[in-house]
C-alpha cells in the first residue's frame, strides 16, 4: 500500500534524511513551486510589490490634492496624457483613487497578508508537512499573480482603468460612455477580480482543510495559537462572502457586455435613453456589500492573530484571556455577516431595516473591544522587549482604538447620514482596517522573517521605519476626521470650487506633506528587507524565544519542515515567565514530565491520574528551586 | 526505513483525507453563489409589483430533474461497484451517467428554446427572468465541471489506476455530483415557488 505515497510529493522527500537527493530545478524550486513557505514567500514579495505601486498611486493623487492648482511638469514626463501640462485630469484622479484602494484591499491586505502568513504558518504552527493540497496552493499564487498583471495591464489602454471607485457601483461600472475608465479598464477590473476571486477562495478552502484534517499528535483546537485560529476563521469568511461577489460581478458583466438590465434602469447618457429598463442599483449594493463588509475582517482579522502572537511572545506573558481571544473573533466572524446594510444607511432603506443593521453594527464593537482590552492586559507589567515586530503590533493596537471608536459614530444611522462618503469615513476605515492591518502585516513581517530567509532584518532600520510610518499615519488621517465633520466630500478632485471647502486646501497641503515622509519611510523597510534576504544577520533557531511549533524547524527551512517524525504537542502555546520555571518560555513540545516544578492543577485538564503523579512529586520535593529541575 | 513507510501511510491517509475534506468547503463556497443569486432574485423581484417570474416554467424542467436524479442513482452505483472491485460495472455506470449528464444538459438547452419561444429572453426589462438564464446557465457550468470529472474517473478505471487513487476518484466525483443533482432541485423548486 505504499504505492499510494506516491503521489504525495511532501510524504515522499521524508523517506529518508538526505535532502540533496530530490532534483529540484530552479523552475520548481523558486518558481512553480509546491512548499507553502516558498509559495508563502512569493505571496508576500508580490504583496509587498503591489503595495508600493498602490502607495505611489496615493502619493500621485495626494499631490494633486495638496496643490490642486500648480503644474508639476514631471508628471507629464511618467503620466503623459494623463498628466498633460503637468496637472492630473480628473478622470485620471478617480482612476487613481479606484486602483489605489482595490489593490490595497485585495491584493496587499487580502493576498499579500492571508497569503502570506496563512500559508507560512498553518502547517508549521500545526505540525504538517505541508497544506491539504500543495498543488492548489501553486494555483492560488499563481491566479493572484496574473490578476495583479491583469489589473496592471489596464494602466496601458487608452482609456485608463477603471474609476467607479473600489466598489464599482453601477451604473457607472455598468456603461462604457459614463466615463472612460468603465470601458476596456473596467472589463479588466471584473476580469482581474475573477482571477483573484478564484485564487483567494482556493487559499481559504486549503486553509481550512489544512486547519482542521492535519494537525499534528496533541494539537487539539484549543492548544493552537491565536494566529491560527484567526487565519482559519478568515478563511472561513472568505469561503462564505467572495462567491457572493462572484454573483454580483457575473450580473454586472452580463450588464456590461449583453445589455440585460439586473443594476441599469432609466438612464440617460449625453442627451440620449438607454434601452436598459427595471434594473436596480442597489441590488449590487446589497451583493457587493455582503461580501464587502466581511472582506473588512477578512482584512483585519490575521493582523489581529498575527499581533496576539507578538505580543504575548515580547511581553514575555501568557496572552490574557485566551478563550475570550478565540470567543470574540468567532463573534466578529458571526456577526461580520449580518453588519452590512451600515454602508447603505443613504439608500433609501427602509428606517426599521436601517436601525436592525445599527444594532448589529454597535454589537460588532463588543468583541471587538474585548480583543482590545485582552491586548492591553497582556501589556501590563510584562516584560516588554520592544522588537521592531513589537513596535508594529502596539501600533496596531493604537489605531484598532482611535479609528474603532469613528465607527461609533458612522455606525449610528441618523449619524451617518450626516457624515456618509466624507472625508470622515475616509479617516475612520484608513485607520482601523487600512493602517491597523498594514502594521499587523509589518508586524508579521519583522517577527517571521528569520523562519521565511533564515536572516535577522536590522533593528535600528525598523525603528526608523516604525516610527515615521506611526506618526506620519497619523498626521494623514487625523486631520481628515475635521474636514469630514465640516461636510467635505470624499473622492473630489479639487476643493477649490465651493467656498466653504477652501479653508481645508492648507490641510490637504499639510496632509500631502505627511504623506510623502511616511512614503519616504517605507525606503527603509524595503532596503531593509531585500538588503537582509541576502546579507542579513544570520538567525538562531527560535530567536524570539518563542512557544510555537514552527520555532522547532530547522533554520535551514527543509522540504516537509521537519528532518525526522513530526514532533507532538503537549501543552497551550503561550506558558511564558511561568512560576517556577528556569526559563521564561516553555516550548508546546516539552511534556509536562520535563517541568515539574512549574506544573499547575489546571494544567492536567481534569487528568486525575497525572494530577497524582505531580501531587506525589510535590510532596516529595518540598522546597524546590526553580533551578534544580533542569 | 520499515517505521517511515508505517509513518508515510498514516500521514497519506490524513492527507486524502483533507483533499476529500476540500470537495466539501468547494461545494459550500459553490453553494453561497448560488444563494447570492437567489438571494439577490428576492431582493430584486420585491421592489416592484411590475418583476417576478410572471411565465409558466417549461415542462422540459420536470424531464430533466427526472434525469439528473436518475444520474445520481447510476453514480452511486458506479461507487458501489468500484468498492465491490466490480470494475466493468463501475465503467459502464459511469458512462451511463456522463450520457445522462449530457441529455440533461440538452434537455435545459431544449427548455431555454421553449422559454424564448414564450416571450422570456435573457436580455429583458424585467430581469426577474433574465435571473431563470442565470440560474440554470451557472448550474450547467457545475454539470459540465462534473461530467469532466466523470471523465476523469473512467479514464483512471480504464488505466487500472490503484484501487485507493481509484476510489477517492469516485468518492470526490460522487460527492460532487450529487451536490449538483440537489442543487437543481433546491433550484428548480426556488423558481416554481416564485412561479
Amino acid at each position: 500500500m505504499a504505492s499510494t505515497a506516491l503521489h504525495d510529493t511532501a510524504v515522499l522527500h521524508n523517506h529518508d534524511h538526505d535532502h540533496g537527493h530530490h532534483k529540484e530545478t530552479f523552475i520548481t524550486k523558486y518558481i512553480f513551486s509546491q512548499d507553502h513557505k516558498m509559495i508563502a514567500k512569493q505571496f508576500l514579495i508580490t504583496g509587498i510589490i503591489m503595495a508600493v505601486i498602490a502607495m505611489i498611486l496615493s502619493v500621485l493623487f495626494r499631490l494633486q490634492l495638496g496643490w490642486p492648482d500648480k503644474n508639476f511638469p514631471l508628471l507629464e514626463t511618467f503620466l503623459g496624457q494623463w498628466a498633460e501640462g503637468g496637472r492630473i485630469k480628473p478622470e485620471f484622479f478617480l482612476a487613481l483613487v479606484t486602483i489605489h484602494g482595490t489593490m490595497m484591499v485585495f491584493f496587499v491586505l487580502t493576498a499579500g497578508l492571508s497569503g502570506t502568513f496563512s500559508n507560512l504558518l498553518i502547517p508549521l504552527q500545526l505540525g504538517a508537512r505541508d497544506m491539504a493540497s500543495p498543488f492548489l496552493n501553486m494555483l492560488s499564487y499563481w491566479l493572484f499573480f496574473s490578476a495583479c498583471m491583469v489589473m496592471m495591464a489596464s494602466f496601458f489602454t487608452v482609456t485608463g482603468p477603471a474609476s467607479a471607485g473600489w466598489t464599482v457601483y453601477p451604473p457607472l461600472s455598468a456603461l462604457p460612455k459614463a466615463i472612460p475608465g468603465s470601458g476596456i479598464g473596467m472589463t479588466l477590473w471584473l476580469v482581474s477580480m475573477t482571477l483573484f476571486i478564484a485564487s483567494s477562495l482556493i487559499g481559504a478552502l486549503n486553509y481550512i482543510s489544512t486547519v482542521l484534517n492535519m494537525r499534528t499528535k496533541g494539537m487539539d483546537m484549543w492548544k493552537m495559537p491565536l494566529t491560527i485560529w484567526a487565519f482559519f476563521l478568515t478563511a472561513i469568511v472568505g469561503v462564505l462572502s467572495f462567491p457572493v461577489l462572484v454573483s454580483a460581478v457575473v450580473l454586472l458583466i452580463f450588464d456590461r457586455s449583453f445589455g440585460t438590465s439586473f443594476y441599469l434602469s432609466d438612464i440617460v447618457v449625453a442627451g440620449q435613453v438607454l434601452p436598459n429598463q427595471g434594473g436596480s442599483p442597489i441590488l449590487w449594493q446589497h451583493l457587493f456589500w455582503f461580501l464587502g463588509h466581511p472582506e473588512v475582517y477578512i482584512v483585519l482579522m490575521p493582523a489581529l492573530g498575527i499581533t496576539s502572537e507578538v505580543i504575548a511572545t515580547n511581553s514575555r506573558k501568557p496572552i490574557f484571556g485566551y478563550h475570550a481571544m478565540v470567543y470574540s473573533l468567532i463573534g466578529i466572524t458571526v456577526l461580520s455577516f449580518v453588519v452590512w446594510g451600515h454602508h447603505m444607511f443613504v439608500t433609501g432603506m427602509n428606517p426599521f431595516l436601517g436601525g436592525v443593521f445599527m444594532i448589529t453594527t454597535l454589537i460588532i464593537a463588543v468583541p471587538s473591544a474585548v480583543k482590545t482590552f485582552n491586548y492591553l492586559a497582556t501589556l501590563w507589567r510584562g516584560n516588554i522587549r520592544f522588537t521592531p515586530a513589537m513596535l508594529f503590533a502596539i501600533g496596531l493596537v493604537s489605531f484598532f482604538i482611535s479609528g474603532g471608536l469613528t465607527g461609533i459614530f458612522l455606525g449610528n444611522a441618523a449619524l451617518d447620514i450626516n457624515l456618509h462618503d466624507t472625508y470622515f469615513v475616509v479617516a475612520h476605515f484608513h485607520l482601523v482596517m487600512g493602517s491597523a492591518s498594514i502594521f499587523g502585516m509589518l508586524c508579521g513581517v519583522y517577527h517571521w522573517f528569520p523562519k521565511m530567509f533564515g536572516r535577522l532584518m536590522d533593528e535600528k532600520l525598523g525603528y526608523i521605519h516604525f516610527w515615521f510610518t506611526f506618526i506620519g499615519a497619523y498626521l494623514v488621517f487625523f486631520p481628515m476626521h475635521f474636514m469630514g465633520l465640516d461636510g467635505v466630500p470624499r473622492r473630489y478632485y479639487a476643493f477649490t470650487e465651493f467656498e466653504f471647502m477652501k479653508e481645508w486646501l492648507t490641510v490637504n497641503t499639510f496632509i500631502t506633506w505627511a504623506a510623502i515622509v511616511s512614503a519616504l519611510a517605507q525606503v527603509a523597510f524595503l532596503w531593509n528587507f531585500f538588503y537582509s534576504i541576502f546579507y542579513g544577520k544570520k538567525a538562531s533557531q527560535n530567536p524570539w524565544q518563542s512557544n510555537t511549533l514552527e520555532w522547532t524547524t530547522p533554520v535551514e527551512r527543509i522540504h516537509g519542515n521537519w528532518p525526522g517524525e513530526i514532533p507532538s504537542v503537549y501543552r497551550w502555546p503561550y506558558d511564558y515567565s511561568k512560576p517556577g520555571h528556569h526559563e521564561d518560555f516553555i516550548p508546546q513540545t516539552t511534556p509536562f514530565s520535563e517541568t515539574m516544578s512549574s506544573n499547575l492543577p489546571h494544567d492536567f485538564e481534569g487528568n486525575a491520574v497525572a494530577e497524582k503523579i505531580q501531587e506525589d512529586w510535590v510532596r516529595n520535593n518540598p522546597k524546590v528551586t526553580t533551578t534544580e529541575n533542569v | 526505513m520499515k517505521k517511515n513507510t508505517n509513518l508515510t501511510e498514516v500521514e497519506d491517509k490524513q492527507n486524502l483525507k483533507a483533499k476529500k475534506f476540500l470537495v466539501w468547503l468547494f461545494i459550500i463556497s459553490s453553494f453561497m453563489i448560488f444563494a447570492g443569486l437567489t438571494s439577490g432574485y428576492i431582493v430584486y423581484t420585491a421592489g416592484s409589483p411590475d418583476r417576478g417570474l410572471k411565465t409558466i416554467l417549461p415542462q422540459a424542467f420536470k424531464y430533466s430533474t427526472v434525469i439528473i436524479i436518475l444520474s445520481s442513482i447510476t453514480m452511486h452505483l458506479a461507487y458501489k461497484a468500484a468498492k465491490r472491485l466490480r470494475f466493468n460495472q463501475q465503467m459502464m455506470y459511469l458512462a451511463a451517467t456522463i450520457v445522462l449528464g449530457i441529455l440533461f444538459m440538452v434537455v435545459q438547452f431544449y427548455a431555454w428554446q421553449v422559454l424564448t419561444r414564450q416571450g422570456v429572453y435573457f436580455v429583458n426589462y424585467n430581469a426577474s427572468q433574465s435571473f431563470i438564464y442565470v440560474f440554470t446557465g451557472f448550474h450547467m457550468l457545475h454539470i459540465f465541471a462534473g461530467i469532466l470529472m466523470l471523465v476523469n474517473s473512467l479514464t483512471g478505471a480504464l488505466k487500472r489506476i490503484p484501487q485507493v487513487r481509484n476510489l477517492f476518484r469516485l468518492e470526490v466525483t460522487s460527492i460532487f455530483w450529487h451536490f449538483i443533482d440537489i442543487l437543481w432541485i433546491y433550484l428548480y423548486v426556488f423558481l416554481l415557488l416564485n412561479q
